[in-house]
């Protein structure tokens, strides 16, 4: 394994674009194979969220992150020993369709060129803009849960979880185990979504998810205050939060004081690179989110450009696993189709892959979020970024903003650095409510490279061909 | 607003967080450091100037932008600390000098 400040070469046969379940099985499947392959990742550590800093973490009690955490050692060390190179800190910014990929790395960019490429991006989570998310003290759920894998930090003082999925009551589980207290859990999870989910219980009994999701609820709830049934969230407070109000059952508002909110609805692909390439995606009306259109092997309609993990739809660890195989053995079989053969092929991750999703429709009725918490309204922040509110993307829509690109010119929303990370979806959904046509209809942000900011240095200090230089310099 | 583990491993290493001397743990991120002394922001925003602190702890939200050895707009949350880094909070919108 080879770790240092960049890649070593400017062509490999496979490069894969993050070091999580999917990108390290793609690394492991193509290297282990013989193919030269570069895994980058931006992160410190390998892992990805879900084993984040899983060979470094500071956290020497085992119990507290639990089995599934540490699992993820032994993937990484399999594409340790795969012969991969592996870059840290390394943020790739464009992609195009002669599978190039520009990376930044250690505040150097450079172009690097591979026979096929995997991105394997994973998940952000949704956006949850509430009144107040923006102040200090509101972080979302997976923050806190990087803190405490990367750095072994735990709140301190009044510390309230909100939102609805099973991350937050992962969190919550893990945090008591580490000694932290938990005012209380404000589920936003509607009654209704337990009647929808009611037809998929028979299906999802048989996911590897089933028994640890249930015995994570018990452990949670006999410790915590849970109150179900939470709308109309609110973060309130001067420069840092102080209170959290919201509303539950037929009490009337109610407020608790807290130092620490953590806010979570779920997860949704990280799609900015991949659309940037000019990869389709479509609207998921269950998801509610943008996938990428792929083939069952993963592969985009962008020759030698597959896309793995949950950047190719919400799946969780284990799918993400299993289509990285999938989308690593698909890039030998392209590449070194005899090599492939010899391998353990399809027969063995389809199936794994089919496992890993059983259930998966119970989990997206159950935690699929409400309106409410998707659709904010008047002074509410949509874009963090640039500030813009809801009532100003309403507003812009009724003077003929009819999807994000427009929004972008009325009111600059998604074009700060986050660029629509944070926004995109809301900015969809209620530019959609307004017109009153589905989110298809509305479409997403164009995204282009570069995907994360780089310094015009940066650009300035790349590798020019002549004809590139002549054609800006003055003679 | 965080406390540590008390059996965390990792050594120190010596920071300044806006100017002041900071014993952070090795293996921190900026933004985790910045958190870990108590620091309740890390920037102002660039329209409102309103107090901002990391968010998402992964690299997409831009919360944790602060300025490192003197270059701006770096996100605190994706590069760790280092001996004798500087670390400073950045205000508003940035300047032409």
């Amino acid at each position: 394994m080879t770790e240092r400040a960049g890649a070593t070469n400017t062509a490999y046969d496979v490069a894969i674009v993050g070091a999580g379940p999917a990108g390290l099985a793609a690394a492991a499947t193509t290297a282990g194979a013989g193919l030269t392959t570069l895994l980058l990742d931006e992160n410190p550590a390998p892992g990805g969220q879900v084993w984040r800093a899983v060979t470094t973490t500071p956290v020497q009690e085992r119990r507290i992150l639990g089995e599934d955490y540490w699992a993820g050692a032994a993937l990484l060390a399999e594409a340790k020993a795969s012969g991969a190179e592996i870059v840290q800190g390394a943020t790739a910014w464009s992609l195009d369709a002669a599978c190039e990929l520009a990376v930044s790395c250690a505040g150097a960019s450079r172009f690097i060129k591979a026979r096929r490429i995997i991105l394997a991006t994973g998940a952000l989570e949704r956006p949850f803009p509430i009144p107040g998310w923006t102040l200090p003290g509101v972080m979302t759920a997976g923050a806190l849960q990087t803190l405490l894998k990367a750095c072994a930090l735990v709140p301190e003082g009044r510390l309230v979880l909100a939102g609805t999925g099973p991350l937050l009551w992962l969190l919550a589980a893990q945090l008591l185990r580490a000694g932290g207290r938990i005012e209380a859990l404000l589920d936003t999870t509607p009654a209704g979504n337990y009647l929808r989910a009611l037809p998929h219980v028979a299906a999802f009994a048989l996911s590897p998810y089933f028994a640890k999701g249930l015995a994570l609820k018990r452990e949670v709830a006999r410790q915590v205050r849970v109150v179900r049934g939470v709308t109309q969230l609110c973060a309130e407070g001067q420069g840092q939060l102080t209170h959290i109000a919201y509303m539950a059952g037929r009490g009337g508002e109610r407020r608790v004081s807290a130092e620490v909110l953590a806010l979570h609805q779920g997860v949704v692909p990280n799609v900015n690179l991949a659309m940037a390439a000019g990869i389709q995606h479509r609207w998921h009306p269950i998801q509610r989110c943008w996938v990428p259109v792929l083939d069952a092997a993963g592969n985009s309609p962008i020759e030698g450009i597959a896309i793995a993990g949950d950047g190719a739809g919400i799946g969780g660890a284990l799918a993400a696993e299993a289509r990285g195989r999938l989308a690593g053995l698909a890039a030998v079989e392209a590449i070194a189709p005899e090599r492939a053969a010899r391998m353990p092929g399809r027969q063995l991750f389809g199936p794994a892959l089919a496992r890993a999703k059983r259930g998966r429709a119970l989990l997206d009725q159950l935690f699929a979020p409400p309106r409410w918490s998707r659709l904010p309204e008047g002074d509410t922040i949509v874009c963090r970024c640039e500030e813009v509110t809801a009532a100003q993307v309403v507003e812009a829509v009724g003077v003929g903003a009819i999807g994000p690109n427009q929004a972008k010119a009325f009111l600059r929303c998604g074009m700060g650095p986050c660029q629509g990370r944070l926004c995109g979806l809301t900015v969809t959904e209620l530019i959609a409510k307004a017109r009153g046509v589905e989110p298809a209809e509305v479409g997403y942000y164009r995204l282009r490279p570069p995907v994360k900011p780089i310094t015009l240095a940066e650009l300035a200090a790349m590798a020019h061909t002549q004809r590139a230089v002549a054609a800006v310099v003055r003679q | 607003m965080f406390r540590r583990l008390l059996d965390a491993a990792g050594g120190r290493v010596r920071v300044t967080i806006n100017g002041k001397p900071v014993a952070a743990r090795a293996g921190d991120s900026v933004a985790a450091a910045m958190l870990a002394c108590g620091l309740a922001h890390c920037r102002t925003a660039p329209v409102s100037g309103q107090k901002r602190a990391p968010y998402c702890m992964m690299g997409v939200c831009f919360d944790c932008l602060v300025t490192v050895d003197g270059i701006g707009n770096r996100q605190g949350c994706l590069i760790e600390v280092r001996e004798g880094m500087r670390i400073e909070a950045q205000h508003g919108r940035r300047e032409l000098q």
